[in-house]
């Protein structure tokens, strides 16, 4: 249900950007989903399919997802590397002092409205 | 059909809902501390202690499952004001949901509310419910390598409590490596190993939500 929840309070987030913008139809949102952002991409659109039909606003919308990478920073050797494939400990170094530095947002990054 | 640049986070109307609500609980010098664990790591059990040990301070309890009203009963029992709210199969709290239930609750006398979140070390973490405090139980069962499984909810905390500490002769669960791995996700996490059943560590516990009750009301920016 995890994936749900997400899709309710983007529909809220889209709801105050019609209102803001008087849109009557979204057409299309592009969402823009980090690699380590917890969201099954698969689940999500599931959902998205599920509550547009009850949504007259989103009724048509299709969803576009760009992922973001994770990356990771090294606090002791001070570089950075892909989160997915070392997790928390630095590739260069073997350090635990590592950092997230992208890939757990889930941002609207535009839409396409009327 | 004309592109909109948006830019926002899908839990941005969240969000803003969150903050208002913080602000709305400080005007009325009410702390909110979301408490979020795994099921089964006692959570009612410590709210039962700390109700029964800190008589002086109204306590209000919202307790959110997914089915059920065990929990609000137990609290009930105590003496406490206690709601239950069913989340109707979602996996977490909300600022939106939370709202509605301080108001069902339509509480401006207690002090101190604790919203019982679902039970469930992920998504809770990730929604703001417009709490004051964010404190996490982690149980001494469960074991130590809990902060390596699900790093954000011990990133988002304010405050660790280990608890069941009565149960460690029985278990591998090693504190000081459960807290070096704690403290490398968020170096300004409170740790207060408990046991609500014996009452070992609970008074350093009371002792720091009393400070932070009393710096909520005093208006401070810092909690």
């Amino acid at each position: 249900m995890h994936e749900m929840g997400i899709v309710l309070h983007l529909a809220k987030t889209l709801d105050e950007t019609a209102e803001e913008n008087k849109l009557s139809k979204i057409g299309r949102v592009t969402l823009q989903v980090g690699e380590v952002s917890g969201i099954m991409t698969d689940l999500f659109t599931d959902a998205w399919d599920y509550f547009k039909k009850k949504h007259p606003m989103l009724e048509e919308c299709t969803l576009e997802l760009e992922t973001i990478p994770a990356v990771t920073w090294c606090d002791n050797c001070k570089k950075t590397y892909e989160t997915v494939k070392y997790g928390k400990t630095c590739p260069h170094c073997g350090s635990g002092e590592t950092w997230l530095l992208q890939g757990n947002e889930c941002i609207i990054k535009e839409i396409e409205a009327e | 059909m004309k592109i909109i640049k948006v830019g926002a986070s899908v839990t941005q109307s969240n969000d803003r809902d969150a903050e208002l609500q913080r602000l709305q609980l400080k005007a009325k010098g009410q702390l909110m501390i979301n408490l979020m664990s795994s099921p089964g790591s006692g959570k009612t059990t410590l709210l039962s202690r700390l109700i029964r040990d800190m008589k002086d301070v109204k306590i209000a309890v919202m307790e959110a499952d997914i089915e059920s009203a065990v929990d609000a009963e137990r609290i009930e029992a105590l003496g406490a004001k206690a709601i239950q709210v069913h989340t109707d199969g979602m996996c977490h709290m909300d600022a939106g949901m939370t709202a509605r239930s301080l108001q069902a609750m339509d509480d401006d006398e207690s002090e101190l509310i604790f919203l019982e979140n679902v039970g469930n070390l992920i998504c809770p973490a990730e929604y703001d419910t417009g709490a004051g405090l964010n404190m996490m139980i982690l149980s001494v069962p469960e074991g130590d390598d809990k902060p390596l499984k699900y790093p954000l909810m011990f990133e988002k905390s304010d405050a660790l409590v280990i608890s069941k500490t009565d149960a460690l002769p029985y278990f591998s669960f090693d504190v000081s490596r459960c807290c070096e791995r704690a403290r490398k996700l968020n170096p300004q996490i409170r740790i207060f190993p408990v046991s609500a059943k014996t009452g070992e560590g609970m008074g350093e516990l009371e002792a720091w939500l009393r400070e932070k009750l009393a710096g909520w009301k005093a208006g401070g920016k810092e909690v």
